[in-house]
């Protein structure tokens, strides 16, 4: 392959960094009054990356870049979600940046590295892209965390991401360079054509898997790695927690299929047994720590630790199929995570942040649309059919029982309704309780139009969920 | 001669000091970031092995990607130290309690 | 046998007649004023002897930060330094791209004020 064709299949990413650097230069050259023009010129850099993704839309698998790289079916679907929810927090944050006097342009162009990182993350190969990748987006978020510098808050929450998040690398990195020793190969399809030629346990195998399984575990923030998660939710501006609770989770995904499946498939019955035990954990812990919160920032917080628990059970069944739920669950948490902060930050106001409990009180008094959008996402999320979210579970659940794990598939069910009761208490808040204020919502049309779109589009998926379905086996089935 | 095995004791030891060293300090953030460098240099020595072992380049050029990226990493690290420290006025790793539940 | 170690030679002589000549031009043209402050011993920013345990101002920490970063990406150029000429001109292009994103980040940095003092 010459290089003028892998550059082509490489365009999407090249398009990002050359639109970054040119956002970053015009926005250190231009002050643009309230950053207007670094808003627009981000938009557009996500819209050409997503283009060119769709443009050249891979039917087949294709390895470029000596094999450290990879075009296929699920790398484009994956990149396409993520420049769209990237745009949507887009659309969510800028009024809150501007109201909070957060707003810079360095908000917008970490933004754009750090998706940058994780359309790397996605499409790699090696073990060597995968942390590239994985560094490029960390790094990216630990800046954002700490973007409001006079909060002490934030500041605080950025140290803990940064130490247990850096820990986490250096985990990951462990296992990397014990997989490296044993096999001599960077690459992932290498790596498991070697693994499945070997017949007998090697100790140095053992620890890498170990290592990089802890490392993921890490990243997805499943119990018991998950100490970072509430609070660097509950601390950092909601703008940010929007960002880091949707579009990584999945690149952290894609992270676990690159890893776990194209690498590490010869050893699916070691990894499965921990995988299980971390999704069991999560779930309980999640579900069960979520109740006893009053900050809705952290309450979702635990809500995305009992979710990753759910996405890990799809990979448990080590299949395409299984994947593919994984993979469904994945696209549509964010979805339904997405809608629930553009919630928290549509109803705050004047620099207050709307992240207790007792301001959802009597939302259907004070705007009976938007306490339906927050009923259905609420819905979703518990899982209460015919919402998405409900589908989202049901595939997974199926999964988990076809590979003979019944009782995870049952302890998954009882979490799932443990979990209901917080998510179906701020229903009961917004339409059983008397408002403790009755200000006006005030917002502007763009963020109105895109919350409703986020919110109906779970009602409407869930009537269709086989669509979504088929893409994602489709995806994992190249 | 020193085998393979006396490097990867030696890569495990350094890892398992800045584990615990992480886990066990709680005075001084700057000593956190100097645990992870180290967690870091650690994983280095492992690559070198491998690759002084195998013969094989490879491991020596993720050593490189490996430095430059913990450079970026203390350095975004101590950025927000500093800012840690001016709205705080302390370092100390047992202060940083404010978010509970 | 020992002709192989004519270039170190050479190398070795070349380097210290450049730093005797650049010492030398700058000792006969540069002007000559000392006072007291010139010659008390200079440490950047300190008094030269005094309790090593002081804070250091925060802005020290701005100029280390940005040098470890661009001290270690500069780390890149010695291998490709050592194969330039067996990777040609792609090698040598993809080094540019390289040198051109650092260089996109100075002028960030310069633009943002990071290397002023004050």
């Amino acid at each position: 392959m010459t290089l003028t064709t892998e550059l082509a299949l490489l365009a999407p990413e090249i398009a990002l960094l050359i639109m970054t650097s040119i956002v970053l230069v015009v926005d250190s050259l231009y002050d643009n009054p309230d950053r207007v023009l670094t808003y627009k010129l981000s938009q557009l850099a996500l819209i050409i990356t997503t283009g060119l993704v769709l443009l050249q839309f891979p039917e087949v698998s294709t390895h470029i870049m000596s094999g450290h790289f990879v075009s296929d079916p699920m790398s484009a679907i994956l990149k396409i979600v993520l420049g769209l929810m990237t745009l949507i927090v887009f659309f969510y944050s800028y009024d809150y940046l501007l109201e909070h006097e957060l707003l810079k342009g360095e908000y917008f162009i970490l933004m754009l590295f750090a998706v940058l990182g994780m359309q790397i993350m996605i499409s790699a190969n090696s073990l060597l892209t995968v942390y590239l990748g994985l560094e490029l987006l960390s790094l990216a978020l630990y800046a954002m965390v700490a973007m409001n510098r006079t909060s002490a808050v934030a500041t605080e929450a950025a140290m803990k991401y940064f130490v247990l998040g850096a820990l986490a690398s250096g985990m990951l990195l462990y296992g990397i360079s014990m997989l490296y020793g044993v096999s001599g190969t960077l690459e992932l399809p290498a790596l498991a054509t070697y693994l499945g030629a070997q017949t007998e346990a090697n100790l140095l195998l053992v620890f890498g898997l170990v290592f990089i399984v802890v490392g993921l575990a890490f990243k997805l923030g499943a119990v018991p790695f998950h100490m970072w998660v509430p609070d660097v939710y509950q601390g950092s501006p909601t703008s940010v927690t929007l960002f880091i609770g949707t579009a990584p989770k999945i690149a952290a995904f894609a992270m676990a299929i690159r890893l776990l499946a194209d690498g590490l498939q010869p050893l699916a019955g070691d990894w499965q047994g921990m995988l299980i035990v971390l999704a069991v954990l999560s779930m309980a812990g999640g579900n069960l720590i979520a109740i006893s919160q009053s900050n809705i920032k952290r309450m979702l917080a635990y809500s995305t630790i009992a979710h990753v628990g759910f996405l890990m059970l799809g990979l448990i069944s080590a299949n395409q199929t299984g994947y593919a739920s994984a993979m469904f669950y994945v696209i549509v948490y964010t979805l339904m995570s997405m809608g629930s902060f553009g919630m928290v930050i549509l109803l705050g106001r004047n620099g207050h942040e709307a992240d207790n409990l007792d301001d959802f009180k009597g939302l259907a008094e004070r705007s009976p649309w938007f306490a339906f959008i927050m009923l259905i996402l609420m819905f979703s999320m518990a899982g209460v059919p015919p919402f998405i979210g409900f589908w989202a579970k049901w595939f997974v659940i199926k999964e988990v029982i076809a590979a003979g794990h019944l009782w995870v598939a049952a302890l998954a069910v009882i979490f799932s309704v443990v979990g209901a009761y917080y998510y179906l208490r701020i229903v009961k808040l917004m339409f059983f309780d008397k408002p403790v204020q009755m200000t006006a919502i005030k917002s502007s049309q763009e963020m109105r139009m895109v919350l409703s779109l986020n919110g109906l589009a779970i009602l409407i998926l869930g009537f269709m969920p086989g669509f979504l379905m088929t893409l994602c086996i489709e995806a994992m089935g190249f | 001669m020193i085998d393979l095995t006396q490097v990867l004791l030696l890569a495990a030891m350094l890892f398992c000091i800045s584990v615990a060293g992480i886990f066990i300090n709680r005075k001084n953030i700057i000593i956190l970031l100097m645990c992870i460098e180290l967690m870091l240099l650690s994983v280095n020595m492992n690559f070198i092995a491998f690759a002084y072992f195998l013969n094989d380049i490879k491991g020596q050029i993720f050593v490189f990607f490996i430095l430059t990226v913990a450079a970026a990493e203390s350095a975004i690290g101590l950025a927000i130290l500093s800012v840690l420290f001016r709205n705080r006025n302390t370092i100390n790793v047992k202060d940083l309690d404010t978010m509970k539940g | 046998m020992l002709e192989h170690y004519i270039p170190i030679l050479i190398f070795i002589v070349i380097g210290l007649g450049l730093g005797c000549v650049l010492f030398l031009l700058g000792y006969v043209l540069g002007p000559n004023r000392p006072d007291s402050e010139k010659n008390s011993p200079y440490e950047c920013g300190f008094e030269a002897f005094e309790d090593a345990r002081m804070k250091f101002d925060v802005r020290y920490y701005l100029i280390a930060i940005l040098f470890i970063i661009f001290d270690l990406e500069i780390a890149f150029f010695f291998p490709w330094a050592v194969v330039i000429r067996e990777i040609g001109m792609t090698g040598f292009w993809a080094m540019m791209i390289f040198l051109g994103v650092l260089t996109i980040g100075f002028v960030y940095e310069w633009r943002k004020g990071a290397l002023e003092w004050e």
